[in-house]
């Protein structure tokens, strides 16, 4: 299935998911992300493959980046949810894809955003006593020595 | 000095003509066979442990200086080689498995992040910059990223010299 | 012993670490178990003590400055992490390599596989009890791969070779014939280790069906590599998605049928034929040119995105590039294959003995430089 063809399916069923400019990645609300990824596991969609899970700090807002592909079908789809700073609260896909258990532990730690029915929210990679979340922008720390720019 | 207080009678040896050459000897002897027999411990945690164990593979084979008994339990080793990065999860476990050698006991730094945080010194929350940051005091530094096996062996051989010329013998 | 005396007696749970200290354990990673006996009724993973906070460091580096630091995720094959994060900043920046930088890639990718594989196989070997002998041998063979490298590009585990926009330097006069002699003496090693361990008996008694991991549940979690296509899905990157010149050879892709340690074990040794199938090819074939990078090391992409995979030796490799317009990546999020795949061991493990959790970890593979990243 070519990624156009993709973005069609899913307008049908839900029109309120909006394409990125430029790119094949689908915006999905927060609300219905949980709705729209079990259409998108099922088929004939069939994404059965949770690659990745990522966040990108915006600053202003929070991007979470979801990677799905499909080994039956030979696709990919990339799915973006945008989150305020205020809210930083999404719904957890580790009850569809089980790969999702660990990804979202490491968003959790390295961004702070809460997956809300996850099984186990802790901290992945840094001690489980950290405080703070390293990967935002805004992070720092005493021993944190930055490198001087070109 | 103090290993000549292990010998037993030591006192009663030195007075006895020639007891001054004998104690001396088996002295270096203690020495020798300290230096001869230096047991690693299994401590490998990044890249250059890959480098640890092509050294101890047959081509370049860390067993002919003695060291070839690499041991998993602290409690039978007599020298920590530390390579790879140190991170802050596993300060605490350094500390405690260097506690839990017994005496006389090395530390060799092998490659540039267990000397001093390598390239991850800069921009990085979670890398401890150096193994002596820990308060764990260092032998031999052997620099590279990652130190050839040629140079772990040049490391080792310098640790024996460090040994064989120790002044107080029984550390 | 008679059994009737044995229902009064008090037994209880008995929680045991396998800390990040342990022979056996490919590197820095800590699992606790809780044992009955001796049979493990729940395994839970604890990572990160190897986090050197590589993606942080790279919004502070520019993306050439960037690639020394792909060597040390998966550091047994640097030259594929190193291919994995170049490609992905090609596309980004839409850039086309020469035909014979597409070739040396193939061809030092597909040697680093080998290599990568006989670490597995030998560590694999020497954690079920064949206690340095494997390992001895796989090193052996993976010298002779080590001193190739050397030759072309200076460095024996991290070679930082690749460049967007072709590699370093060219091959130097009388590689391919250095190649060609490796080939054709590795191919009967290859057999040598069919024959020592493949049908051993304590090889089969300790390896084959244990650790069973069914198809559903390897695609659920994400799991690729080796691991994936022992349990029967037929999935490769080099043939399903394919990137440089990979279509241009002939190559099979085993696959398992259980999906227990052994057929994990045996898709490895059988990937080494292939690969060198690939290299001879290739060196065959190597069309002449100059590989080395023409535009210039300071790149600075338009603001946009992007996302590669490529296949390593452990899985699939992602890179996931935003940028925007400076000459520091704005985000760059690594996918690393070891990270899904050892997700799925508290699964396998719940019901074996404590040997063969070490048996069933070690035929996963993974390397602790590319979980915690």
């Amino acid at each position: 299935m070519r990624p156009d063809e993709v973005s069609v399916v899913i307008k049908a069923k839900f029109p309120e998911v909006k394409e990125e400019a430029g790119t094949n990645n689908i915006i999905v609300s927060k609300e219905s992300l949980l709705e729209v990824a079990q259409y998108l596991k099922n088929p004939p969609l069939a994404l059965d493959n949770l690659h990745c899970i990522t966040a990108i700090d915006r600053k202003e807002k929070m991007e979470l980046v979801y990677i799905l592909y499909s080994i039956r079908e030979h696709y990919g789809v990339t799915l973006k949810v945008y989150l305020t700073s205020e809210d930083l609260n999404v719904a957890s896909l580790s009850a569809l894809w089980k790969s999702a258990n660990w990804l979202e532990r490491e968003v959790y730690d390295l961004f702070g955003i809460i997956f809300s029915g996850h099984p186990d929210l802790r901290r992945i990679l840094n001690p489980y006593d950290w405080k703070g979340y390293p990967l935002r922008k805004d992070y720092s720390s005493p021993e944190f020595i930055a490198k001087p720019r070109l | 000095m103090a290993v000549i207080e292990k010998i037993p009678a030591a006192k009663l040896i030195r007075n006895v003509p020639g007891g001054g050459l004998f104690l001396t000897t088996s002295e270096s002897l203690l020495k020798w066979g300290k230096a001869s027999s230096l047991w690693p411990m299994t401590f490998g945690l990044a890249c250059c442990a890959f480098e640890m164990i092509a050294a101890g593979a047959s081509r370049f084979d860390i067993d002919r200086f003695g060291a070839g008994v690499f041991r998993a339990s602290p409690r039978q080793c007599d020298v920590m080689i530390v390579a790879g990065t140190i991170c802050v999860k596993m300060n605490d476990c350094i500390r405690r498995l260097y506690a839990q050698m017994p005496e006389p006991k090395y530390v060799i730094a092998m490659g540039n992040c267990a000397i001093s945080g390598g390239i991850f010194y800069y921009d990085t929350y979670s890398v401890t910059k150096g193994t002596e940051s820990l308060g764990i005091a260092v032998d031999v530094f052997i620099p590279g990223c990652p130190p050839r096996p040629e140079n772990l062996l040049f490391g080792l051989m310098k640790l024996q010299e460090k040994i064989r010329n120790e002044k107080d013998a029984a550390r | 012993m008679d059994t009737t005396q044995t229902k009064d007696i008090y037994t209880e749970e008995f929680l045991i670490n396998m800390g990040p200290q342990h022979p056996s354990t490919h590197g820095v990673l800590y699992l606790e178990l809780k044992l009955d006996g001796e049979i493990i009724r729940e395994c839970t993973p604890h990572i990160g003590y190897l986090h050197r906070s590589i993606e942080k460091i790279s919004e502070n580096r520019t993306y050439t400055q960037f690639i020394p630091f792909t060597d040390r995720l998966d550091y047994v094959a640097s030259m594929n992490n190193n291919l994995g994060y170049v490609m992905a900043v090609e596309k980004l920046l839409n850039l086309e390599v020469p035909e014979r930088t597409k070739y040396i890639r193939v061809i030092v990718a597909e040697l680093n596989r080998i290599a990568s594989h006989l670490i597995a196989v030998g560590t694999f070997a020497q954690d079920l009890g064949a206690f340095a002998t494997p390992l001895f041998y796989c090193f052996r063979e993976r010298e002779k791969i080590v001193d190739i490298f050397d030759q072309i590009c200076g460095n024996r585990l991290t070679y930082n070779y690749m460049r967007i926009g072709g590699v370093q330097f060219d091959l130097p006069k009388g590689i391919d014939e250095k190649i060609k002699e490796f080939i054709s003496y590795m191919r009967p090693k290859v057999d040598d280790y069919d024959n020592l361990l493949t049908y051993n008996t304590i090889f089969l008694a300790r390896s084959k069906h244990i650790g069973v991991l069914s198809k559903e549940l390897a695609i659920n979690y994400s799991v690729t590599g080796p691991n994936l296509r022992a349990s029967g899905v037929k999935w490769d990157l080099r043939k399903d998605e394919p990137y440089l010149v990979y279509d241009k050879f002939e190559f099979d892709i085993p696959i398992g049928e259980n999906g227990d340690a052994w057929d994990r074990y045996k898709v490895r040794i059988e990937e080494i034929r292939q690969s060198l199938r690939i290299v001879e090819q290739a060196i065959d074939a190597l069309p002449e040119g100059d590989p080395t990078v023409k535009v210039g090391r300071i790149h600075k992409p338009s603001p946009s995105e992007t996302y590669f995979r490529t296949e390593n030796p452990r899985g699939e490799l992602g890179f996931y590039i935003v940028s925007d317009g400076s000459v520091y990546p704005y985000r760059l999020k690594i996918r690393s294959p070891s990270f899904s795949n050892l997700a799925v061991l508290p699964e396998l493990v719940k019901g074996l003995k404590v040997a063969d959790i070490v048996c069933v970890l070690g035929s996963f593979d993974i390397l602790m430089g590319e979980i915690d990243r």
